[in-house]
């Protein structure tokens, strides 16, 4: 089974030692079985170390016999790795069905199928040893599926993807190789169109919705090879696709397709010319742009900014287009029972504005269900079908959507923070519950998650918008309180930690279930006080006036220097 | 040092190892399926298993489908457009595939049909819903709606495959190398959409028409086991003796779960 040069296979230092090995039982027995006579031939001509040299360097590059023998002896080594670290997910056998795997959706890859979503290949072939190579080191974003570049050492990580490729008798075939990717045309606004254009010609909305974040029509009803319910990606979080980022790799997937997945493979429509090779980069162009041009940093400080005039009015208010926006990233709710291992949102963007009187912040995440929504009935049946009820059995109806901020109850610099999963008896929480069903947000005491008392009347005002695949959301408070003793005032130039919990009703989620983030602080802009503005100005016009004096000084001085010369000459 | 090493390496397999491209694109596993040398034949006894596949019972009404968001699909149908899982005409079943699963001679082998199969996608329906193909022999996969679908292969023995047609007309051929029945084939664009293909590597297969009917000829004398095989009903299976030349009656009856 000798394949052809994989650079791939290049860079493991125990292949050469390996060789080396074999090298020194016999350097002739070992060649005449795996090189032509004419290499043979040219090989029989060099110098002994440089025969050792080239034996051990042509073991790295060739899938010869010999690599086939390696793989055979990396496989056993590579299942101690396994055991140790994959199986607790994966299975013992390879399946995917470890004791952790019914917790998560998507669950863990079972190997035995030799199924995988990323590859280099073509859509229906095995990945190559470089694409599981990939995922192993980078790991799976927005699974549970961790890199394990610096966790495993190189040949560790050699070994236990020879152990996984063992899980599926598919493996002993043909080696698969990578189809070729040409080059993307430059980019322009011209081509965005022409991308979001094919887009539309393609139905890729279909799942993916028209803005592209997984709301389509299709997107409820999707499953997986497995039968486990599967999300179309929300191809506004580029920094969530498990295949990379660049327009590179979207086009790859586009032409390998996403096995395993709903998401098919678009070669052959190339291939049929049904659209062209260059309009499927442009479709990837677009898609790469409906995302930030950088991941979004976490900033633990959200600044609010003050505004003269009025606050914004609802999410859609043009003015919040000014506010800059702020990347805050969710992940499950795994503490208190019960609890949620796959939750829908996973960032809130954040803005804030204030205008000395009351604070404004508008909220915005992605969510492809406004719940509860009969078309997602499907999708909450299966989840339910899917997941373990570790914690009591997960609901049968979609509740609504909901959204809650936590404070503490008076902001104390010099106390540590309230408990961050909703607070506790001991140190409550000042909470904004926002809800889809019914619409509405009120003010309450949180003494833990799910355990809140709300206030008499609100002071909180909200407006709430589903647009797209997107909830928008504006919440609005003055910066009195109404009760120091449950509510903090909030005052300018001070940081007031606050801290997020979300939740999607149509994948069974709750006031538990869903998901948190760590605490976060905003922080509102003091007005700028007017020397700040003329302070410049003065010195502006102080250094121009002294400048102006010199010069005119000196010009005087030059006029009366010169009319004297001029007398003396004559 | 790996590094140095990384750009050496190519260096060195370039000026010392340059027959070992060509030398290694040889050997290899054989392709899956690929047929085996030796004696190879189309169907050429003069046997055949025919009859009626019969239904007893009464058919649960078949679901529903939503096409309002594919009025170019919707069109195609006439009222209510229904996912065929039972398609019943006075008590006889269509759709069942029935073939033969033991009894061939060993060591035969048979060589596909150059035509392929051609599955169409039509008023967002698979037609037909359930055929038959030899390993090998082509799948010709056509769109005759003005719709996106996306045909997913979903087998065990076989590698898969998920394929988008985004337009009408748009035509793709595929096949399976091993043998499997059945695969199943669906469209993820449109949930209700499934196909299923009994993969073979012998000609003995027939799907029942709509009148319930099928027939299974070529056969050379023999005993078979024969298995039929409905989405919905399940399997089941019959000893069937067969003498040269004989024309052999086998109804099969399925009956309501």
């Amino acid at each position: 089974m000798r394949k052809g040069l994989r650079i791939a296979d290049c860079g493991n230092g125990r292949r050469i030692a390996d060789g080396i090995w074999q090298i020194a039982k016999g350097v002739s027995g070992l060649r005449e079985a795996d090189f032509s006579n004419r290499l043979e031939r040219r090989f029989a001509t060099l110098h002994p170390c440089a025969r050792i040299v080239l034996c051990a360097l042509s073991l790295l590059l060739i899938r010869s016999p010999q690599s086939a023998i390696l793989e055979a002896q990396a496989a056993p080594r590579g299942k101690a790795v396994y055991d140790k670290w994959c199986a607790g997910c994966h299975g013992d056998d390879g399946a995917g069905v470890g004791s952790a795997a019914t917790y998560m959706l998507p669950q863990p890859r079972d190997f035995t199928k030799g199924v995988y979503q990323i590859r280099t290949t073509a859509s229906g072939e095995l990945p190559t040893d470089a694409d599981l190579r990939r995922i192993l080191d980078f790991g799976m974003p927005g699974t549970a599926m961790p890199g394990w570049e610096s966790k495993l050492t190189e040949n560790e990580r050699t070994d236990v993807i020879a152990y996984i490729k063992s899980f599926s008798k598919f493996f002993a075939g043909k080696a698969p190789t990578a189809i070729a990717i040409g080059k993307a045309p430059s980019s322009s606004s011209e081509g965005l169109a022409a991308g979001r254009a094919a887009y539309q010609k393609l139905e890729c909305f279909k799942c993916h919705g028209d803005a592209g974040r997984g709301d389509g029509k299709s997107a409820p009803t999707l499953t997986d090879d497995w039968d486990h319910p599967i999300r179309a990606a929300n191809l506004a979080a580029s920094w969530r696709f498990n295949g990379g980022s660049t327009v590179e790799d979207i086009y790859a997937r586009l032409r390998t397709g996403l096995d395993g997945t709903p998401m098919p493979s678009f070669s052959d429509a190339v291939e049929s010319k049904v659209v062209s090779d260059e309009d499927l980069w442009r479709v990837a162009q677009y898609v790469r742009s409906l995302s930030p041009e950088e991941t979004p940093a976490v900033r633990e400080v959200i600044r609010a900014g003050r505004v003269e005039g009025a606050l914004p009015s609802s999410p859609a208010d043009s003015l919040w287009a000014q506010a800059e926006r702020y990347f805050v990233p969710l992940t499950a709710q795994i503490i208190v029972k019960p609890r949620w291992f796959a939750p829908t949102v996973d960032g809130v963007w954040v803005q804030g504005l204030h205008d000395g009187k009351r604070l404004a912040l508008r909220l915005t995440w992605p969510d492809p269900s406004r719940s509860p929504d009969p078309a997602w009935d499907e999708w909450l049946g299966r989840v339910k079908q899917s997941v373990f009820e570790a914690d009591g059995a997960v609901p049968v109806t979609q509740a609504g959507d909901r959204l809650v901020l936590q404070f503490p109850q008076r902001i104390d610099e010099e106390a540590d923070r309230p408990y961050f999963l909703g607070g506790n008896t001991r140190r409550p929480v000042y909470t904004w519950r926002w809800t889809s069903n019914p619409d509405q947000a009120t003010e309450a005491t949180g003494t833990g998650l799910g355990k809140y008392v709300a206030a008499a009347a609100s002071a909180v005002t909200h407006s709430a918008r589903f647009n797209a695949g997107e909830w928008q959301l504006q919440l609005t408070r003055s910066l009195a309180s109404a009760d120091t003793t449950k509510s903090p005032i909030f005052r300018e130039g001070q940081a007031i930690p606050v801290a997020f919990y979300a939740a999607d009703g149509s994948n069974a989620e709750d006031d538990t279930r869903g998901s948190v983030s760590a605490w976060y602080a905003i922080y509102l802009d003091v007005p700028t006080p007017p020397r700040v503005y003329i302070a410049p100005i003065v010195t502006m016009l102080l250094t121009a006036g002294l400048g102006t004096m010199v010069v005119m000084q000196a010009q005087r001085r030059e006029r009366e220097h010169g009319r004297s010369n001029l007398e003396e000459y004559r | 040092m790996r590094r140095m090493l990384l750009a050496v390496v190519p260096a060195f397999a370039i000026l010392a190892c340059g027959g070992a491209k060509e030398d290694a694109a040889e050997g290899g596993a054989p392709e899956q399926g690929e047929a085996p040398a030796g004696a190879t034949k189309v169907a050429e006894g003069g046997a055949s298993i025919g009859g009626t596949v019969k239904f007893t019972g009464t058919a649960p009404a078949n679901p529903k489908i939503d096409m309002n968001e594919e009025a170019a699909c919707k069109a195609k149908h006439e009222g209510q457009a229904t996912d065929p899982e039972f398609v019943v005409n006075d008590g006889n079943l269509a759709n069942v595939f029935i073939y033969v699963k033991s009894g061939l001679p060993a060591g035969q082998t048979y060589t596909a049909p150059t035509s392929p199969v051609v599955l169409d996608q039509s008023g967002c329906l698979y037609k037909p819903r359930v055929f038959g193909v030899m390993t090998n022999q082509q799948i010709e996969i056509k769109n005759s709606d003005p719709v996106l679908h996306n045909i997913k292969a979903v087998p065990k023995e076989n590698r898969g495959f998920n394929i988008s047609q985004p337009t009408e007309g748009m035509k793709t051929m595929r096949t399976f190398a091993m043998r499997e029945v059945v695969v199943p084939l669906e469209c993820n664009v449109h949930s209700w959409m499934n196909a299923w293909v009994g993969v073979l590597d012998h000609p003995y297969f027939a799907t029942s028409a709509p009148d319930g009917s099928f027939k299974i000829s070529g056969l050379p004398a023999g005993t078979y086991e024969v298995e039929a095989w409905h989405e919905k009903l399940g399997t089941q299976t019959m000893q069937v003796t067969v003498a040269a030349d004989e024309g052999k009656t086998q109804d099969i009856t399925f009956a309501a779960k």
